[in-house]
């Protein structure tokens, strides 16, 4: 899905968007069957043996090179050179002391879960009311990937310039209302919100989608079966529809949480963490020591990165059990 | 309900309607407040700076996607064929590393790259981004394939083996045929997500002779020109794949997105 899902919700977009985020399917499908022959073995593994390269060159290598950095005293000229000294875990003890550390956990926080509540809620709302087949409802429907489909930075910079303080339409529009400006993207207290609204838009795609074809598995009998028995709609809704539900919202959750963390392109490219660190979270920090200053710092950066890994794989091993336990129930 | 989904659909797709009407507004309208609602003087100035600044980058965004669709295909077809058909010894592992591999934030693993790239003095190089890129790819593609394989005849595949088809021959003759939809799927999600990609780019290919089409955006942001027109409609152009993309191959995306998140 990050997008995802492709990136996901970047939110997953999409990615990132993932946001973007695409669900894999269930492995371990080859676990249920015995091996099959010796001499099949052979081919198997020749056809199996590319991607088990590139696993090891592409994703444990520069992960391994990562967790290096993450350790060891570099220096923009001991990165060229290589031979900067191994300080163990002095780098994760700086980042932990920062003053940017507690604020920027605790944007990672509010950022991922006020993101995650709006995309599942506005999504279901959504999914539900393109459960009822009407005129236009499929075209509409497919109508509502766009957000998710674009570039992030797209969305990032069309979502910039609305939210422009003198410019932009959403000022525009709080005028109409007779409400003052909003200096969304400058205001250290509006900037995490303004970065968040954009990210539940890229979002709510995602979970429409998956949140859709979760209902399409749910019986209709059922909710005719609660109909006859006098529940109104808002009762056969939180009754019978929600709990059915359950095991897909769990999944959509996890599934844009382990996404949602991972954010980055957005906020860097609609206020870069600012003004002062008010809308950095552990993301667009860790890309800002790596990258954004004129000085780097690798280490301080890498260290970060790795303390971002550790949170999203537990919460992605969480989503793999669920998974797990919905297909073998 | 016709006309309240109408409604929903509108307000969703509101900033990308703003977004192609900032791409037609004049220079001077561009700090009027309130901002028109209309572009009721289009100009298509802002295009006309695309077509005279971005094609280098659109172009280069295109060599990259569809490298990125190459490599993630070549790669990945063959695993998925291998982890659904011929249940080698230690696939559940390598599936299970697929599903983590999808988790590590792309952050990470730029900063990694560039450690390396830097070292193999690899970085602002087009195939150093495909290898990136195909990195945001593979894991899903291979997911895809497998499940898209295991449902494909048993029968089949014994009748040919019968005959005296090996691996290979299968693969080849029967099972990539069949495979068409998921590769469309596949190749889709691949070339979306390396042509949207921006950390990977601003990480390994800023200052790059050949940048993608995000970094040209990127730039024009970064310049404080602030020519909007000029940039919403790059922005616009940057978009035109996901909207062919939408229009010819809706069902796919859809495909892409509920594979395994959902079981049917």
């Amino acid at each position: 899905m990050n997008s995802t899902a492709p990136t996901p919700g970047a939110s997953a977009a999409p990615s990132a968007t993932d946001p973007v985020g695409t669900a894999p399917p269930p492995s371990g499908a080859a676990d249920r069957f015995p091996h099959g022959p010796r001499s099949q073995q052979w081919a198997a593994w020749g056809f199996l043996t590319p991607v088990v390269i590139y696993l090891g060159a592409f994703y444990a290598y520069p992960l391994y090179r990562n967790l290096d950095l993450s350790l060891r005293n570099y220096t923009v000229r001991s990165f060229v050179q290589g031979n900067a000294p191994f300080t163990g875990l002095e780098n994760y003890r700086k980042v932990v002391d920062d003053p940017t550390f507690v604020p920027a956990l605790e944007h990672t926080v509010l950022f991922t879960g006020v993101s995650l509540f709006f995309q599942y809620a506005i999504g279901l709302a959504l999914a539900v009311f393109f459960a009822q087949h009407f005129r236009l409802s499929a075209t509409l429907r497919a109508l509502f990937l766009v957000p998710w489909l674009l570039p992030l930075i797209v969305s990032a910079s069309t979502w910039s310039w609305m939210l422009n303080s003198e410019s932009g339409i959403a000022n525009a529009a709080l005028g109409w209302l007779g409400v003052g400006p909003v200096n969304w993207l400058t205001s250290p207290s509006w900037s995490l919100a303004s970065v968040i609204i954009a990210n539940i838009w890229i979002g709510i795609p995602f979970n429409l989608v998956v949140l859709h074809s979760g209902l399409q598995a749910i019986p209709a009998s059922l909710n005719e079966a609660a109909a006859i028995d006098g529940a109104n709609a808002w009762q056969r809704f939180w009754r019978v529809t929600f709990p059915l539900l359950r095991p897909v919202s769990a999944i959509t959750l996890l599934l844009g949480l382990v996404y949602t963390l991972k954010v980055f392109d957005i906020i860097w490219i609609m206020t870069r963490g600012g003004p002062s660190d008010s809308s950095t979270t552990l993301a667009t920090w860790s890309y800002r020591l790596g990258f954004g200053n004129l000085l780097p710092e690798f280490g301080p950066g890498a260290a970060v990165g790795n303390l971002l890994v550790v949170i999203a794989l537990v919460f992605g091993l969480v989503y793999i059990r669920a998974q797990r336990q919905q297909d073998n129930p | 309900m016709t006309a309240l989904g109408l409604l929903f659909t509108a307000m969703m797709l509101f900033p990308v309607y703003w977004m192609v009407n900032v791409s037609l507004t004049r220079e001077r309208d561009m700090r009027k407040t309130p901002p028109d609602l209309f572009p009721v003087h289009a100009t298509l100035r802002g295009y006309r700076e695309v077509l005279d600044q971005q094609l280098p980058y659109l172009g280069t965004s295109l060599v990259i996607g569809l490298g990125t669709v190459a490599v993630t295909v070549l790669l990945a077809a063959p695993a998925g064929f291998s982890l659904a058909r011929l249940r080698p010894r230690g696939g559940g592992l390598v599936g299970f590393l697929m599903l983590v591999a999808q988790m590590i934030p792309g952050i990470i693993m730029a900063m990694g790259f560039y450690a390396i790239y830097l070292s193999l003095g690899f970085l602002h190089s087009v195939p150093g981004l495909i290898i990136a890129d195909s990195t945001l790819a593979v894991p899903f593609a291979v997911l895809i394939f497998t499940a898209f394989m295991s449902g494909i005849p048993a029968e089949l595949l014994q009748a040919a083996r019968v005959d005296g088809a090996g691996s290979v021959r299968i693969f080849r003759s029967i099972v990539l045929p069949m495979s068409r939809n998921a590769i469309v799927t596949v190749s889709l999600f691949a070339f979306l997500w390396s042509w949207s990609d921006f950390v990977f780019a601003s990480t390994l290919d800023s200052g790059g002779a050949h940048q993608p089409i995000t970094l040209g955006i990127y730039h024009y942001i970064g310049n404080n020109n602030q020519e909007w027109n000029a940039i919403m409609a790059t922005a616009v152009v940057a978009s035109l794949p996901a909207a062919v993309i939408l229009v010819l191959a809706q069902r796919y995306v859809a495909a892409g997105v509920t594979a395994g998140a959902v079981k049917d």
